[in-house]
This record gives structure tokens, sequence and C-alpha cells, in this order.
């Protein structure tokens, strides 16, 4: 009786265990990392006016710069999301969900991606309420007010798109929703460097897309657990 | 071949060619056309149900060119002829997002909505109310435009919002009303008196850019999308899709809903019963009502 219980029980759990490494496709140990860099002269990062606001303006010391073309030394771009744009596996979206947050009148992060039908979970942190107007074209275009201490807004988004977000209340925020079919993504940070990592071996298309500029792509093979550079470089212009 | 043959064989070939060239240009026009590519989808058999009415998309393209091209244009997206002189812009169909909607944000309009908008028009816009078309025809319309966003292909109408009977017009209400007017800081855009002056108003912008105005109470005209308590119930709930006025479905309930109309009507300059309560009322405690706006921020609530 006993031995039939453990028989039972030691089935079940190696059941478990293949279901678990079958759900979704190897992550590979391989990765890609660079630096996201510009040429020219880009445009000033000027400081916002939140006068109009005081819950904000009082949380910030220092003004806060516009995001659209964030620049840091050694030329450096923030703000770039690079991703792969072929030759990714299909996977399901992650069942973990990403978080946006309102806070201080500006939204963090400035770029937020995501995957394809992954759950989205967008925060009012500040004292004044914000309407949250995400102009998507393919996926459809919606308009929300989110008053102080309301629940976050649970949502998520079907098809792949680049969506640009603002608050009609605060004409000065302004984000994007990057959705994704693939889980494999990095934001560049400050001084430009990103790194895709988890990367089965393959011959992959590497996109860096910038909000403002047009976007750039790259092949790359990985073979084993080996790291490889692909940096990007855009040609920007002060106005 | 003698030279006649060839003539004969010309004749006929160029012939030919003309009649190809014809039924491919016939096919290429909007409604019949198979290949999504050739502007808007095809869905010659889209149709409308609108009051036991059914409204079909053919006989609504005839409609279209005869009363909407010169506006809404040739290809449905807003940029007829006439758009350069007339502010706010036409509709543009291509994108399936409409203002005044029965259903929640982000969802298509019913067919009800789209022939209400035709027959009531839009006050302060160019587009009249189509009244003089028989009910057939505006059903015909609206079966028509739905040909033009690929969206109604793919995507069913939103739910209509439920609108519970309307609560008691008291005081109270009003009060309550002026004070989630506070709080959802609808005064930012439509100013602490509602005169459509609040601090972010001047920097209010459509989907497409075009500089908008929110509505201003007292003018006392009639809402975009009706002029029942009903109408602006459903204005604020379900918000306007493609301007500024977002949803506040999610954060307002349904007597608060009634309560913030309540006190909506007194900032108009009409003579309603909302409107003569609280001209009582300030007359009696006119001293103890708070403003609203910025320096009311800690105060309302």
């Amino acid at each position: 009786m006993r031995i039939k219980y453990f028989l039972a029980l030691t089935i079940a759990v190696l059941m478990g265990g293949g279901m678990l490494l079958f759900a979704n496709p190897p992550a590979g140990s391989g990765s890609i990392s660079g630096k996201i860099t510009y040429s020219g002269t880009p445009p000033k990062m000027k400081p916002i006016d939140m006068s109009k606001e005081p819950t904000c303006a009082k949380q910030h010391t220092t003004p806060v710069l516009t995001e659209n073309v964030a620049t840091g030394p050694g030329n450096a771009l923030q703000w770039v999301v690079v991703y792969i744009s072929a030759g990714d596996q299909e996977s399901s979206a992650p069942s973990q969900a990403v978080r946006y947050d309102q806070k201080g009148c500006q939204y963090i992060p400035h770029v937020l991606p995501m995957v394809a039908s992954q759950q989205l979970q967008i925060y009012n942190d500040d004292q004044t309420s914000h309407n949250i107007h995400p102009l998507a074209k393919v996926n459809s275009e919606w308009n929300k007010s989110q008053p102080p201490g309301s629940p976050p807004i649970d949502t998520k988004w079907e098809k792949p798109e680049f969506i640009s977000v603002k608050c009609n209340i605060h004409p000065w925020m302004h984000g994007f929703f990057v959705v994704l079919k693939t889980p494999h993504y990095a934001v560049s940070s400050e001084d430009g460097s990103f790194e895709i990592k988890g990367l089965p071996a393959g011959k992959y298309t590497v996109t860096a897309w910038q909000e403002q500029y047009p976007s750039q792509s790259q092949d790359v093979v990985i073979s084993g657990s080996e790291n490889k550079t692909a940096n990007f470089t855009f040609k920007v212009l002060p106005y | 071949m003698t030279l006649k043959n060839f003539a004969v064989t010309f004749v006929l070939g160029s012939m030919a060619l003309v009649t190809v060239g014809a039924t491919s240009m016939r096919a290429q026009s909007h409604v019949n056309s198979p290949d999504p590519a050739l502007g808007a989808p095809s869905v010659a058999s889209e149709e409308s149900h609108v009051n036991g009415l059914t409204g079909h998309a053919g006989e609504g393209k005839v409609l279209y060119r005869r009363y909407c091209i010169g506006c809404h244009g040739p290809d449905g997206n807003g940029e007829g002829m006439n758009a350069q002189w007339i502010d706010p812009k036409p509709r543009d169909f291509t994108e399936g997002t409409f203002k005044c909607r029965s259903t929640p944000t982000g969802t298509l309009p019913t067919d009800d909505d789209l022939y209400n908008a035709i027959t009531r028009g839009f006050v302060t816009t160019n587009m009249p109310a189509w009244r003089p078309l028989t009910p057939q025809q505006r059903a015909d319309l609206v079966a028509f435009v739905k040909t033009w966003s690929p969206r109604w292909a793919k995507e069913k109408s939103g739910t209509p919002l439920a609108i519970p009977p309307e609560t008691p017009i008291t005081i109270d209400s009003i009060l309550r009303g002026r004070q989630t007017f506070q709080r959802l800081e609808c005064w930012k855009c439509h100013g602490p008196q509602g005169h459509g002056d609040g601090p972010s108003a001047s920097t209010l912008t459509d989907d497409k850019g075009n500089p908008i105005r929110p509505y201003d109470f007292s003018s006392g005209s009639r809402f975009m999308c009706g002029s029942t308590n009903q109408d602006l119930y459903r204005i604020f709930m379900t918000g306007l899709d493609g301007s500024p006025m977002p949803s506040f479905a999610d954060v307002v309930k349904p007597d608060e809903a009634w309560d913030l109309v309540h006190f909506l009507r007194t900032l108009q300059p009409l003579k309603t019963q909302e409107a003569s309560l609280w001209q009582t009322y300030k007359a009696a405690h006119g001293a103890d009502i708070k403003p609203i706006g910025p320096d009311a921020a800690a105060g309302a609530q």
C-alpha cells in the first residue's frame, strides 16, 4: 500500500517536472550586448515646467528633462529598445505582469517594452488625477481617468505595436508601450548599454528602435553560450 | 495574315482590352473590391440593424457619394474637398474611432450609436442633423460607414453601458456631485466654473494633433452626444474616444455619476430643476460654499 502510494507520488512529481521543462522553449545561455550611440547634434533635453501641477513640481528638486531624445556622456542614447525581430522561437507571454507608473507627473519608465498578451498594470502614485491615453492604431485606442488612490488599471495589448502614450491633463507627459512578439529585448540605459540574455543558439535579426528616428537592424549568429556584440548608431538632428 | 484580317483582329483585341480594363476598374470600386489592399476592405455584404431596419452598404455608398463625400472624402479618411475649411475636422472613418458611443472606451460603437450620430448631427461642428434622410437611408449609411475600417470585420461592438434609473434631483445630490467634480479634477480642463477654461484647456489636442476645446457649460448649448441627463451620464462614463475626454466608468459608481450629472446641470444657464435648487441654496448658504479648483484641492474632500 505504502509502496503504491510512493510510486504514484514519484510519477506525479516526474510528470510535473516534465511539464515544466516542455511548457516553454528551453532558455538559452547566449547573449547579445552593445552600446547605442548617436552621431550629429541631438536636440537639447529641455526642462519641463510643472508649475501648473504643484503636487508634482515639488517632487523634483531639479527640473525634469524631456526624454524623447535622451542623451548621455560619450554620445550615449538612452531609451532605445533592442529586440529580436526575426529568428526567435514562438513562446507564450510571460506570466509576470509589467508595471507602468505615473509618478511626479512622469511616466516611469519612459519606454516600457512587453510581450503581446502580457499583463500590464498601470499605477497612479501621484496626488493628482491622470488620464492614460494610449494612441494605439493597430490595437484599439482607449482613454481612462485614474484619480489619486484608484486601483491599478489591469490591461494587455494583443498585437505587436509601438504605442505612444499621453496624458491630456499634463501635456508634457509622454511615453511608449512597446508591444513585441519576442520576450528577448532590452532597453538602453543612461550610458547607452544594453544586453539581451537567455538566447538559444541560432541566427537572429536584432533591431534597435528609437521613438524619433528610423529603426536599424543587424544579423547576429549565436552558437552556444557566447556573447556577441551589436552596436547601433543613430543619426540625430538638432530639431 | 492580310491587312483586313489584321485590322479586324486589332479592333476586336482593343475592345477586349477596354472591357477588361473597365471590369478591373469596377472591381477596384470600394464596396465590391475583393482585395483589402485597395483602400478600405470590401464588405459588400455589410449590414446595419437599427430599430428593426436593415441597412445595406451598397445603398449607403450611393448616399455617401451624394451627401457625405464633400467633407469625409472619397477615401473615408475625413479629407474631403471641404475639410481644409472645417474645424473641428470631419471624422476619419478608417480609424474606427468614434466619440459618441454607448460602449466602453476602446470598443466599437453600436449601429444605434452611429445612427443616432447621423440623425442628431454634432452641434458646434459642420456636421448637420440628417433628419431629411429617411430612417432607411440613414441605416444604409451606417452600414456603409462600417466598411471603411477593418476593425468592423474583426471586432464586435462593445456592450452598451447599463444606465440605472436616475436618482432624485436634490440639493444633497448636487452638493455630492460638486465634490466629485472637484475630486475627479474635471475643472483641470472644463474650468472651476465649467467655462471650459481650466489650466490644461489651452493645451488640448485630438488624436491627430489638432487643437480641441473642452465643453463650455456656460454656453448652455446641447452636448455633442445628446442633450438629456442620460446622454450626459453616458458621455463621461464612456469617454469621447479620439479626444482628450477620458472614460470615468472605472472610477465613478452609478450613484456618484448621477450626482455629478445633477451638479453639471447647475453650471448651465438653463431653467432646470437642478439650477433652481442650486440658486436657492446659494442664496441661503453662499458664504459656506468652498471654491472649486486648485485652491480647494485640499478642502473639498
